[in-house]
């Protein structure tokens, strides 16, 4: 707000990103519905959606480093785009929010309910209500599961993210500080980080896949479990691609002490991340 | 570092032909997308409630299938409140928002334009579903599960729809929350913004928090279905119940949505036409914030008949009705701004007066509704139905016609036709009125809704309720004419326009300059 | 016709005064809550005339105050605008006047609803099973369980026929409870999410697939009493009434000691072989009550929702894959599993007419010890 009255405000010219941006989303969306409905093809549709987004992510990026280098952005519009990033991480929160209320409302009440009083003897004869559980209608069917421990792999997760936030700041010093061999290093051992908890990842569902019987179908406590943990790996690539990005950037030598929002907002972005994996380790593995 | 190099190289480079529209990046361009889209909606959505009120003519089934009956009232839920009503006051939004705080545009106009441009995509989406085997989705707008997952081919057609509707309301909320923190012209401070700037930023916060709870939501309807996850299904430990849990989570806030921007409208129209400042500025602030932190907790007040414990209950029914003090604030407020005014009665002013009214009749019906007790007997009656269409059309619908009129000569330039104004007024009102008001009747007395066909003793308050809307429906006819109208000429405008109004969207020229504030203007 | 709009709506008028005193003159007039013959409903209808009495005080007052301004103040009539436009005390007040106002709307309420959630000391349980689109009961002490479906013809609901009084609102077999005992009645749905209600009986509760929901009513009055399926279920959810039949305790002892031997007549018969023409008379009529409704009288279907029958691989192939079909139903789609809703000699009853029926001349019988043998 505290814009000097003379100063100029910035205004874009009419761009051709967002229109692009809007087909590629289309293309998604009807790509997304051919593979759900099994129609041929469908698998490349979205990936063309997918390419198309990717091309108008780089184009308008591009078009937004370059006024941002050539200096175009006041304090204002600097502003702007910290509001922004702070309320997209909030729609985020909100979007896990509803993914976490499932698991508290499957855990805390549902799956207790269908272990009670008239539920359970007229409906679910011998369900016994505890977590975790495949629910009363699989286990009778003879379905059985093994849940995902707190202390392998998801410690081992959860010390990699977490040192990859300190990371990330310690690079955000660096270019604080002008140091930028400590910002490319520092970047390096974060986008590092990600990609190793990413791989840990995958390891771990396909161990769950293969040995241990869970999977989306595992009834709630397997639906639960996917979609958190997956959502949350999602976002960690993403993260990581945004991070590459940055590192690619500080290499061509972009952002100065001063002017670095993009890196800022992808820390933001990163520590967000981190944070709710601990929600995630804590709730979802440790906890059982 | 800050400096304006770019900007006088700019406005030359406003395109013509359709083109124009497609890239623009300003704000008026946009908000006049956002409100051409939404009056098409509008015009669809009214459309299908014409085929149900059509069905509803007669008990039997005459004109459609009760399959496609279900299909028109989900679809004209969805298209009214995601197609009509919100666009319709982004719309507004876009306009405004920067006229009042003095800004020059949106603090993010690329993103304003994608904001915009997904919608015809989404809705394409969601529409191409009316032509498919099986049918559109007719589960109703609140698409309970298991019942949703019979939807046929429509289905992925409608979550993702829902999806890319719920990343341009986040996109445009932001844009909103943003422009309005960061770029009010100095001395704009948060206690001198107009009434709908407020508004609109509480708006844009709920939002914000709810339309990813939505997304979370239709996305476990998708796995649930396609993948095998048993999110709603008592056999995988799941619950349906959990659903409407989440979905109302989002659902409640969402008709805050609908009815805060227009609290908004009524606020800026009623001081204007009463040559009076409006009643206690700050409570209604305050008032506005207190719903919006409510409507966070109120939300299983649509399911006090799923079995919740009966403690949960009550804490439902004591907080929906608490919602009734800030809102009463809000209503008191109005009259007290009209009280001793020096009061004319222009359009916007007419339909400003009864979306007062009117709004407070839906308003008591909701109270009525947030009785357990009594809840237990209405609930999914058409006395609901009547209450929604109270707030809803009389109250969010009437208000953006109200917010129309009123800024329609600073937008073209030209004054409306007000005698054309005023038929299309009494007209709406008088139909209005007699389509929703005979509901409550039949909802008390038993008629369940999402019918399509009913029991005899129904009858004759249905044929009532037809009638008055094919004369609401035609009635909306006018409105076209008159915007119409508008836009091609008229009565010069004067960049005041109206006598009693204040704010500084009224300080430029009618129409407004493209750019409207380059440097920005000082508040005191 | 449109006179009994026009003395509808007189009624409306007039009937909105006698409301006023609690009477239930309006109710007959179809323009009011029920009083309804259960403690419940009448809480409840005693706790709405409350509510709505009230709030019509506070629109009398607020409109009052809105319209004597726009007569008032206005500028045709030279009013001159006052400038005052705030006033903390004014504003504290019409805050905690709504408040206390609201206060004393709850304490009833609390009680009413404390009240309805009372399940315990009933006298009898009866489960209630919610299907598309029709309703099971199942007397849990006594064993005695049956279906109840909408017996309004379709030639009614097409117009082809006049209507009769009760359309839309009768079934087959209906809910009989005796008079003053406090019934249980055990809430659930085996597809979608349906809802029990009878406005006299002043009860509404949804019936969740996977969950029992509870709730109890106490008829006060022998009578017949109609409600339907409250929640949204697909495409028949308007035709799926609920009828309620309140008897005496010998006459509720009596139709339950024939609702028994039925059932012992039935068991029995399941035991022999069934001829072709019984099993054919037997199949229509189940098929047109259980059937119908999705796969058409004529076995057409309707294309897109429902497969036709007519010459359909299932109907005409192996009748092991059949009988499945119709006993299991298919998850995830709208067939649902027939096993617990028909007993052994309807399902071969069903599956031999779609086998022989509309052209489907397979000649195929199965008999009620094969779906016995099938379970
Ligand atoms: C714009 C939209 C909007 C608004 C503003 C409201 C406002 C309110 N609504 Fe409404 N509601 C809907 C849209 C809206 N609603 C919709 C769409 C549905 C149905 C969804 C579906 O099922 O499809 C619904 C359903 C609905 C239900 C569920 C009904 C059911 O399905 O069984 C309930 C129950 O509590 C309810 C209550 C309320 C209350 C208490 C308010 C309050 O905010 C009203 C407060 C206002 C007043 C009370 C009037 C003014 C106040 C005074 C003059 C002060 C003095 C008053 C007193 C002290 C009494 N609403
Ligand atoms: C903002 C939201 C909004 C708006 C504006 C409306 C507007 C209208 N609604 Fe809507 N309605 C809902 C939101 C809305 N509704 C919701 C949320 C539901 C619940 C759905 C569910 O159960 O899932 C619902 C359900 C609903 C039902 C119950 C259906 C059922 O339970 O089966 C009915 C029945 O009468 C109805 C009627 C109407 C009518 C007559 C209008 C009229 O106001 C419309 C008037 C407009 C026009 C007619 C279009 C413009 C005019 C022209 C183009 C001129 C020419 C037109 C002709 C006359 C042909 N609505
Ligand atoms: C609620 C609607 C509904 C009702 C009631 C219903 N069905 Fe079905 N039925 C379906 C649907 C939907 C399918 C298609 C399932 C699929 O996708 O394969 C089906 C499939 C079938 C099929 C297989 C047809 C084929 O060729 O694929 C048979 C046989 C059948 N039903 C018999 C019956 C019988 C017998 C009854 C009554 C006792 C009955 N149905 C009641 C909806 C219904
Ligand atoms: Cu069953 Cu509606
Ligand atoms: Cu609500």
């Amino acid at each position: 707000m505290s814009l000097a009255q003379t100063e100029k405000y910035y205004l874009p010219q009419p761009s051709l990103w967002p229109i692009i941006g809007s087909f590629a989303l289309f293309l998604m969306a009807i790509g997304g519905v051919m593979v759900m409905r099994e129609i041929d093809n469908g698998g490349w549709i979205l990936l063309a959606g997918l390419a198309v987004m990717i091309y108008m992510m780089i184009g308008w990026f591009s078009e937004v480093i370059r006024d941002s280098e050539a200096g175009r952005f006041n304090k204002q519009v600097d502003s702007s785009f910290r509001w922004s990033m702070s309320w997209f991480i909030f729609s985020e929160v909100m979007f896990f929010a509803a993914f976490f209320g499932a698991l508290f409302y499957t855990r805390m009440l549902s799956v207790p309910w269908l272990g009670e009083s008239d539920t359970m003897e007229q409906l679910w004869p011998a369900f016994k209500a505890a977590w975790p559980t495949a629910g009363p209608g699989l286990t009778a069917d003879g379905f059985q599961f093994t849940p995902m421990g707190a202390w392998g792999l998801p410690a081992i997760n959860t010390l990699l993210l977490l040192t990859s936030g300190v990371t990330v700041t310690w690079a955000h010093w660096g270019l604080k500080k002008s140091k930028r061999s400590q910002l490319i290093l520092g970047l390096a051992m974060t986008v590092a980080l990600g990609v190793v908890f990413l791989g840990l990842q995958a390891y771990e569902y396909n161990h769950a896949y293969t040995e241990m019987g869970l999977t989306l179908g595992a009834g709630v406590y397997g639906a639960t479990f996917f979609m958190l943990t997956g959502f949350h790996g999602f976002h960690v690539l993403v993260g990581t691609i945004m991070l590459i990005v940055m590192l690619l950037r500080s290499i061509a030598g972009h952002f100065t002490a001063e002017h670095h929002f993009a890196f800022e907002a992808v820390s933001w972005y990163w520590h967000f991340v981190d944070v709710v994996w601990v929600m995630l380790f804590i709730l979802v593995y440790w906890l059982i | 570092m800050s400096t304006a190099t770019t900007h006088d190289a700019h406005h030359e480079e406003q395109r013509s032909g359709l083109m124009r529209w497609v890239f623009t990046t300003n704000h008026k361009d946009i908000g006049t997308l956002y409100l051409l889209f939404s009056l098409l909606m509008f015009m669809v959505g009214g459309a299908m409630a014409m085929i149900i009120r059509a069905e509803l003519f007669e008990p039997g089934l005459q004109f459609v299938q009760p399959q496609f009956f279900n299909s028109m009232t989900t679809m004209h839920a969805l298209i009214m409140i995601f197609g009509a009503v919100m666009p319709g006051f982004v719309g507004l939004a876009n306009w405004l928002v920067p006229m009042m705080i003095g800004a020059p545009d949106m603090a993010l106009p690329r993103m304003n334009n994608w904001s915009f441009w997904i919608l015809p995509f989404a809705f394409a989406m969601l529409l191409s579903t009316l032509f498919m085997e099986g049918g559109a989705p007719a589960g109703g707008w609140t698409m309970y599960p298991p019942l949703v997952l019979q939807t046929g081919n429509a289905f992925p057609f409608l979550i993702f729809a829902v999806h890319l509707m719920g990343i341009s309301s986040i996109m445009g909320a932001i844009n909103i929350v943003v422009t309005i923190v960061n770029m009010r012209a100095p001395g704009m401070t948060l206690m001198k913004m107009p009434l709908f700037v407020w508004t609109w930023l509480i708006t844009a916060y709920l939002l914000i928090a709810v339309m990813p709870v939505l997304a979370g939501a239709v996305t476990m309807l998708l796995t649930d279905r396609n993948f095998g996850t048993h999110f709603f299904n008592a056999a995988g430990g799941g619950d349906p119940v959990m659903f409407q849990h989440i979905f109302w989570f989002f659902a409640h806030p969402e008709v805050y949505i609908l009815i805060l921007p227009a609290f908004g409208i009524v606020s800026q129209v009623i001081p204007t036409f009463a040559r009076k400042p409006l009643f206690g500025y700050a409570s209604m602030v305050y008032a506005t914030a207190s719903i919006a932190v409510l409507s966070f907790i109120v939300w299983a007040h649509h399911m006090f008949t799923v079995g919740m414990p009966v403690t949960a209950q009550l804490f439902f029914m004591f907080s929906t009705m608490l919602i009734a003090v800030p809102t009463g604030v809000k209503v008191f407020n109005w009259v007290a701004t009209m009280w001793k005014g020096s009061m004319t009665f222009e359009t916007p002013m007419l339909f400003a007066i009864a979306f007062v009214c009117l709004f407070t009749i839906g308003g008591f019906s909701g109270l009525v509704l947030a009785i357990a007790p009594v809840d237990i007997q209405l609930h999914d009656t058409y006395y609901v139905v009547a209450h929604f269409h109270y707030v809803l059309v009389s109250g969010a619908l009437f208000s953006i016609f109200a917010g129309i009129y009123y800024w329609l000569p600073k937008w073209t330039g030209h004054m409306y036709n007000e005698t054309l104004g005023k038929w299309h007024f009494w007209l709406s009102v008088i139909g209005m009125n007699i389509v929703f008001f005979p509901m409550h009747f039949l909802g008390l007395a038993g008629m369940p809704r999402r019918i399509p066909d009913y029991a005899l003793q129904f009858t004759e308050f249905n044929q009532i309720a037809t009638v008055g809307a094919f004369m609401f429906g035609f009635s909306q006819l006018i409105f076209l004419i008159v915007v119409m109208k508008a836009i091609k000429g008229g009565e010069k405008a004067t960049a005041q326009v109206w006598e009693g109004a204040e704010g500084l969207e009224w300080t430029v020229p009618s129409p407004a300059p493209y750019h409207t504030f380059e440097t920005a203007p000082v508040v005191k | 016709m449109w006179l009994t709009i026009v003395r509808r709506t007189l009624t409306a008028i007039s009937g909105g005064a006698a409301a006023l005193y609690g009477a239930a003159v309006s109710a007959e007039y179809g323009l009011n809550l029920p009083r309804g013959v259960t403690p419940i409903s009448q809480d409840a209808y005693d706790l709405h005339m409350l509510v709505l009495w009230v709030c019509v005080a506070i629109a009398v007052v607020v409109f009052g105050a809105m319209f004597i301004s726009i007569i008032y103040h206005r500028k045709s009539r030279g009013a001159k605008p006052a400038q005052f436009h705030e006033s903390t005390l004014v504003e504290i007040v019409w805050t905690i006047v709504p408040f206390l106002i609201l206060a004393g709307m709850a304490i009833p309420a609390t009680k009413a609803l404390v009240a309805m959630e009372d399940t315990t000391n009933s006298d009898l349980s009866i489960k209630v099973t919610g299907y598309q689109w029709k309703w099971g009961y199942d007397y849990i002490d006594d064993g005695v369980s049956f279906i109840s479906s909408l017996s309004t013809p379709q030639d009614q609901i097409y117009n082809r026929q006049g209507k009769g009084d009760n359309y839309l609102l009768e079934v087959d077999n209906p809910l009989v409870v005796p008079v003053n005992k406090k019934v249980r009645l055990l809430i659930t749905a085996n597809d979608v999410i349906h809802a029990w209600w009878v406005p006299e009986l002043g009860m509404k509760k949804d019936a969740i697939p996977g969950y029992i929901n509870e709730m109890w009513i106490n008829v006060q009055e022998e009578g017949v009493y109609r409600g339907q399926c409250a929640e949204l279920c697909g495409k028949d959810h308007g035709f799926m009434p609920i009828v309620v039949v309140a008897k005496n305790d010998a006459d509720f002892d009596a139709w339950m000691q024939a609702q028994k031997s039925a059932a012992d007549a039935d068991a029995s018969a399941a035991d022999r072989e069934w001829a072709q023409d019984e099993l054919m008379t037997r199949g229509e009529n189940v098929y047109n009550t259980a059937c119908a409704a999705c796969h058409q009288v004529s076995g057409a279907g309707v294309p897109g929702a429902f497969p036709g029958l007519v010459g359909s691989p299932i109907a005409t192939g192996p009748i092991e894959a059949h009988l499945d079909m119709v006993m299991n139903g298919k998850p995830g789609t709208a067939m649902a599993a027939f096993a617990g809703q028909l007993n052994d000699i309807d399902i071969a009853a069903v599956v031999t007419y779609e086998r022989n029926a509309w052209g489907n001349d397979t000649g195929d019988l199965v008999q009620p010890s094969d779906v016995e043998a099938a379970r």
